[in-house]
């Protein structure tokens, strides 16, 4: 480089680092690439949200501004009865996987490095690397099996299926948090005499809570979220509201499933939003 | 005093045994600690000093019980506490980075030992109040950590470990993070109050300074091996290693071969020939090729009509106010440094100048 301020490293890092963000802003396009980036990612949604407030039946013709759909929505009994065993369903999976997904998270960090440890991380992590259709196939055949021998019905199969593949999505952001804690915390509590159980409840899991939150929160998106498992695993009755919708679709699509599926976004950001809030109070 | 006469009078309070730790297995192990023999009495303000790697921190982390040894025991107030857990040993650490509980104000900091011990709430309550009395931090009783100095910090984390009045504290380079004129004062606060409360300090540094100013006692420790035990005026003017003398100050070494011994005296053959007494002390190094020491302190310029004890080209005047090092080359090739208290006369003292230089005999040392 041809710049003379080279010559000092120490000083000149931080005069390099800024002058490289405002590059990458001054680069041709930049601010045109953003926004084609962020139309794409949003404006499918946007059309969705405005045509929930649609008057007329039609997702493509706006006639005028109306709250009808989202009564229409509320007041189905075939919507409200998917809502609730969705919700049903996300909460177990959330509860049970990210127990599983805690412990998991603390044998592979909190204990000396033993043979295999990556081969553990890669058995975890798995799930999210198989086809879906291969995991659906392969809990129903499994599922098949157990019900032929043991008589057993009911929604328990689907939420079993939801809490395992759960696991994996809960996982990932607990071990991040543990990894960056360092052991330093938890040695300096145990050298001020609390026995392992204390240590644990009153120096590692607090300070886990934020990545626990965030395991939880994604393991309850994905689960509300599941499509492919449900349908295979799902029994009458079982009807959750992605699988709700995707009938009524078929049937042709009214401005009732973007009412329904408006809630959802609406949901799912304010889950976001906790998160942001949860995490930023944690961090302070 | 030396180390050993305060040995006879005061009993042990940390104890090692032969002990040895070894991290990994087979061609990748690394021996941290090698058969390290020591007494830590009680009372006393005892460091632990030498270079990064040298197995001082190993150390300190097996008294407190974070690192269980290979071999060997550890034992306080002459009870085994070898295969103790940490939270069993009445022993607290401050801990280089502090590690304060980011989740729990000051307060809930200095009070969490004695939580975890049982004490009745009026108890921690009267305890946390004295001890940030004690760091003069009562105004941040009720902040959250990360809301204070480094300084700050560094008082609570020191207030956490002395509220459940430990047997031994232990202090993991607890200075370094800070700036120098901070750590001056610290210096002194930590030696201060180790006096006030009588408790044993293990303080690990490789600040060979920061060794000197506050300890009673210092282990020099190189390789997992400590090579030295002694008060601050033993390792400075009596040490028995040449890497001892080397780290601890700054110090003129020469070859030679020893000629004959007679008690504590050596008569030693330099290169040139030329013939010094240097004393022995504890040194293992009795016979053959030895290095001998001298403080350039302890050097003087030859007086007119002195005979100097050796002879060489000055190379280097350095002047740094309170003395002025000459530095001087011998016919053999060697160096030595002569520290003139104040300034030289440089009409007579140029370089090129052939100079004479006279060691004080008494404290010449033969080094392993």
């Amino acid at each position: 480089m041809a710049d003379p301020t080279t010559a000092m490293p120490a000083s000149t890092q931080p005069r390099q680092r800024r002058r490289l963000v405002r590059d990458l802003k001054a680069m041709p396009g930049f601010t045109a690439t953003a926004w084609l980036c962020i139309v794409t990612l949003y404006l499918p949604i946007l059309v969705l949200i405005a045509f929930s407030f649609n008057e007329n039946r039609s997702v493509v013709l706006w006639t005028g501004f109306s709250l009808d759909w989202y009564a229409k929505a509320l007041e189905n009994d075939g919507i409200r009865n998917a809502a609730w065993v969705s919700v049903k369903i996300a909460l177990f999976a959330t509860v049970i996987s990210t127990i599983a997904a805690t412990m998991a998270a603390l044998a592979t960090t909190r204990t000396k490095a033993f043979a295999g440890q990556g081969l553990v991380y890669g058995i975890i992590n798995q799930p999210l690397m198989i086809p879906e259709i291969v995991t659906a196939i392969a809990t129903l055949s499994l599922f098949a099996l157990v019900k032929k021998v043991t008589g057993l019905t009911g929604i328990g199969y689907l939420m079993l299926a939801h809490a395992a593949f759960c696991i994996p999505f809960a996982y990932m952001p607990i071990r991040a948090r543990l990894e960056t804690m360092t052991l330093t915390l938890e040695q300096a509590a145990a050298d001020l005499y609390a026995p392992p159980l204390k240590v644990f409840t009153l120096v590692t899991l607090p300070l886990l809570g934020p990545g626990i939150v965030a395991g939880a929160m994604l393991a309850f998106v994905v689960s509300l979220d599941d499509v492919i498992i449900t349908l295979m695993i799902a029994g009458p009755g079982e009807t959750t509201l992605p699988i709700y919708i995707l009938g009524a679709i078929r049937r042709g699509i009214t401005p009732e499933i973007n009412a329904v599926s408006t809630i959802l976004v609406a949901v799912s950001v304010l889950l976001v939003m906790l998160l942001f809030l949860v995490q930023r109070r944690m961090q302070r | 005093m030396t180390g050993t006469e305060i040995a006879r009078d005061r009993k042990a309070a940390v104890s090692a045994r032969a002990l040895s730790k070894t991290f990994g297995q087979g061609d990748y192990a690394v021996t941290a600690l090698d058969s390290v023999e020591l007494d830590i009495l009680e009372n006393e303000f005892f460091t632990l000093l030498g270079p990064s790697g040298c197995g001082k921190t190993t150390l300190l982390r097996l008294i407190a019980g974070f690192e269980l040894p290979t071999q060997g025991s550890i034992s306080l107030q002459g009870q085994d506490i070898t295969d103790k857990p940490p939270h069993r040993r009445p022993i607290n650490t401050v801990f280089q980075n502090y590690a304060l509980f980011p989740h729990m104000t000051v307060a809930e900091n200095i009070g969490f030992g004695l939580r975890m011990l049982g004490k009745p709430a009026a108890e921690i309550k009267q305890t946390t109040e004295r001890m940030l009395a004690l760091v003069q931090l009562e105004a941040m009783a009720g902040r959250r950590t990360d809301q204070l100095s480094g300084g700050q910090q560094q008082r609570v984390a020191l207030a956490r470990a002395l509220a459940p009045a430990p047997k031994v504290l232990l202090l993991d380079e607890p200075l370094a993070a800070l700036d120098l004129k901070l750590r001056k004062n610290m210096q002194l606060e930590l030696k201060s109050l180790q006096a006030e409360t009588g408790i044993t300090f293990v303080f690990v540094t490789h600040d060979q300074e920061e060794a000197l100013t506050m300890s009673d006692r210092i282990a020099v420790m190189k390789s997992g091996k400590i090579l030295q035990i002694g008060t601050p005026r033993d390792i400075y003017d009596r040490p028995t290693h040449r890497f001892v003398a080397d780290f601890i100050g700054d110090i003129n070494i020469l070859e030679g071969t020893v000629e004959h011994t007679d008690g504590d005296l050596a008569t030693v053959r330099l290169k040139d020939g030329t013939r010094v007494s240097a004393h022995l002390g504890t040194t293992a190094a009795r016979s053959g090729e030895v290095s001998v020491a001298i403080r350039p302190e302890n050097v003087r310029l030859a007086g007119a009509g002195e005979t100097p004890t050796l002879t060489g080209i000055l190379e280097n005047i350095v002047y740094f106010g309170a003395a002025t090092n000459l530095h001087l080359r011998l016919g053999t090739g060697e160096e030595i440094v002569i520290r003139n208290p104040g300034a030289v006369d440089e009409g007579r003292y140029q370089p090129g100048a052939t100079i004479g230089a006279v060691l004080q005999p008494e404290l010449i040392r033969v080094l392993e």
